[in-house]
């Protein structure tokens, strides 16, 4: 069954490639030869496989068979749009490629690499070299475990709309959001998507991760429009970054402890000093003074810290320090 | 008579078609049309290709490799006289294609397709001290160029990759793993909050999700261990050979880079809704709703030094269930650092 399809679906590619002109489904019946008789049967079988050969994106056009005709349609499939144009690559180049098509295996594009590397192949491109010196002592990967990426990336191409169910950070439950996607962006391990979030009338960015359930697309294709110039990457990097560290922070660092502070100390105490032998006397204290944005989720590293890192000021700081660790004892 | 009731193309080895074994899974239609449309230009842009090295490129056994030759063999239209457009032969194990009429060049490159390798593209030449950046450029051009249309989602993807400070960490990384030289460093370990001086006789450099790791032997932890790039405080390059020893074994990057070992502790813990990024930030090993936002985590980790910490950082927002000696623990630490503050 499935080989007479291969076969069939074979066949029709090279007809449709053959002919300059539309051919109307009847020539290609004939022309192919396998198709049933009956007509009913024969139009199932032949609405199936013009599907089944865009699904692998072959350009298969329609036009009419004669201007003298409006009813009767046609097919073919222009050379120049189906064939991949002349690509020729320098080893070092093809060297690269092979490192590019590892990046995502076993992850959502991984079968997509694997039919660019098949086509370039095709072309004459020699991979073999790709586990040579180019590539050698770098593994570079990245992965989708969300069960959100694939879904995502498909509304994201096919300029789709969609909804889905999201935890929104420190929310009981989660809830629905109905978002015009612009693009998928992974910053510092975790994936993210932006986009005009329609509900709020805003842009928005939201973790995969923390989206619940399936995302369902709910628009057709091609119904998004992404503003000019935007610049997703961008979008995702502004919406992540910390607010302005406006404010300061002075703190009493014990001696060979608080590294995470001291790289970000004001002044050049880079976390060399008080490491491993001590400077100062056993057991003693550094002040060391950090800029931070927002008391509370400083006041959340700080206490990690334990019995290690103290703050003098300021005051609220202090005191979101204090109850958290009394949050801890509780 | 059509060629589907002669015997074949002319071959050496008698293999007829609708012989061919399938090793493996069975490919569907579309994976085999795919494949068929890809093999035709293989073999055209190399003139003859041999069937063992076709067999290998394309992923399949030899009797795959025939039987997909015999069936383009079959094809057969009527214009309206039967001809048959595709001549071959794989005589002596050699294909020739001696006529290809119009699948003489692969198919364009799907949006996916042309998606996967320049967004990984983009993403390596981000990685600063990778020497190759001149190749990665040209071939990311070349590659947009013959993508055409195709290429343009893919600027809707991106890897941004950490910046790792200015001291050219990566390159220098970069030349111990190629020269294979021992290098000595200083590295922060957040989850102890400490800074630790090792030699570490280099692997590979692994960029996963990117964040750039060095894979190396440890001499101080006599074990092969990853170290993210953005945590070496200052390395030299050892003018020493490196020497990993023959068992050490590279970490399986497709299996994610952290694995519980048997031995890890296991540890409960119990948040509420502001702590549930605990779970997505932590390799947990299972998760479960407790209602109300609340999620109990089971973890397994060799050192729990850093739970302490995060519990510290959770406050109220998270509590261990489980052992009861590290919950004794967290509270310890917590009345430690009250007392700090108690005292000024």
């Amino acid at each position: 069954m499935s080989r007479r399809k291969t076969e069939r679906l074979l066949s029709l590619v090279v007809c449709l490639l053959s002919t300059r002109r539309y051919l109307t489904a009847e020539q290609i019946r004939e022309a192919v030869g396998v198709y049933p008789d009956q007509p009913e049967a024969f139009k199932r079988m032949f609405e199936r496989d013009k599907e089944e050969l865009r699904e692998l994106g072959i350009p298969l056009e329609t036009g009419r068979v004669s201007p003298l005709d409006e009813e009767e349609a046609g097919y073919r499939i222009r050379r120049q749009a189906y064939e991949l144009p002349e690509i020729r690559l320098e080893p070092d180049e093809a060297a690269v490629l092979g490192l590019a098509a590892r990046v995502w295996r076993h992850a959502e594009l991984a079968g997509a690499a694997a039919g660019a590397l098949l086509k370039l192949r095709a072309a004459g491109i020699d991979t073999s070299g790709a586990d040579g010196a180019a590539s050698q002592g770098i593994e570079p990967r990245v992965h989708t475990d969300e069960p959100a990426f694939g879904p995502l990336w498909q509304a994201v191409r096919d300029r789709r709309p969609v909804t889905f169910a999201y935890w929104a950070a420190g929310r009981g439950e989660p809830q629905r959001r109905n978002l015009e996607p612009w693009g998928v962006v992974n910053r510092r391990g975790r994936w993210y998507v932006a986009g005009m979030d329609t509900d709020r009338g805003a842009v928005r960015v939201f973790r995969l991760s923390r989206i619940e359930g399936p995302v369902t697309l709910s628009g057709p294709p091609g119904s998004v429009t992404v503003p000019e110039g935007t610049d997703v990457r961008e979008v995702v990097r502004s919406w992540d970054r910390a607010a302005p560290q406006r404010r300061t922070a002075l703190l009493r660092v014990r001696h060979g402890a608080g590294y995470g502070l001291r790289r970000h100390a004001a002044g050049k105490q880079d976390g060399s000093q008080g490491s491993g032998e001590h400077t100062g006397p056993a057991g003693g204290w550094d002040e060391i003074t950090v800029p931070f944005a927002d008391v509370m989720w400083f006041a959340e590293h700080v206490a990690s810290y334990g019995a290690d890192v103290v703050v003098v000021d300021p005051p609220d700081l202090r005191e979101a320090v204090i109850s958290k660790l009394k949050g801890a004892l509780a | 008579m059509s060629r589907g009731q002669q015997g074949g193309p002319r071959t050496s080895r008698g293999q007829k078609a609708g012989e061919g074994a399938r090793a493996g899974q069975p490919a569907t239609s579309a994976e085999r049309l795919r494949r068929l449309l890809a093999l035709v230009p293989y073999v055209v842009s190399r003139e003859t290709a041999g069937l063992a090295e076709t067999a290998a490129a394309f992923g399949v056994s030899e009797r795959e490799l025939v039987d997909d030759l015999n069936m383009l063999w079959c094809v057969e239209l009527r214009d309206p006289y039967p001809y048959c457009p595709i001549d071959l032969s794989y005589e002596g194990g050699e294909i020739v294609i001696s006529q290809a009429e119009s699948i003489g060049r692969p198919l364009r490159l799907a949006v996916d397709e042309a998606s996967a390798l320049l967004v990984a593209l983009r993403m390596l030449a981000e990685v600063p001290g990778l020497e190759d950046r001149s190749a990665l450029s040209r071939l990311i051009a070349k590659l947009e160029a013959a993508a055409g249309e195709a290429a343009a989602p893919s600027a809707q993807v991106a890897v941004h990759v950490d910046p790792p400070d200015g001291d050219g960490v990566v390159a220098k990384v970069r030349e111990a793993v190629a020269r294979r030289r021992r290098v000595h460093m200083r590295y922060y370990v957040p989850g102890r909050d400490e800074a630790t001086e090792r030699d570490v006789d280099p692997m590979r450099l692994l960029v996963v999700e990117g964040r750039a790791y060095l894979e190396g032997w440890c001499r101080r932890a006599e074990a092969v261990r990853l170290f993210r790039l953005d945590r070496i405080l200052g390395l030299t390059v050892l003018d020493v050979p490196a020497s990993v020893p023959a068992g050490a074994e590279p970490v399986d990057v497709d299996q994610g880079l952290f694995r519980p070992s048997p031995d890890d502790v296991h540890v409960v813990l119990d948040v509420s809704a502001p702590g549930r990024w605990v779970a997505e930030y932590y390799p947990c090993e299972s998760v479960e709703e407790l209602g109300d936002g609340r999620l109990r985590i089971h973890l397994r980790t060799p050192d729990t030094r850093w739970v302490r910490r995060l519990m510290l950082r959770l406050g109220e927002d998270g509590a261990v269930i489980a052992p009861a000696a590290l919950r004794a623990q967290v509270r310890e630490d917590a009345s430690a650092a009250l007392a700090q503050y108690a005292a000024t």
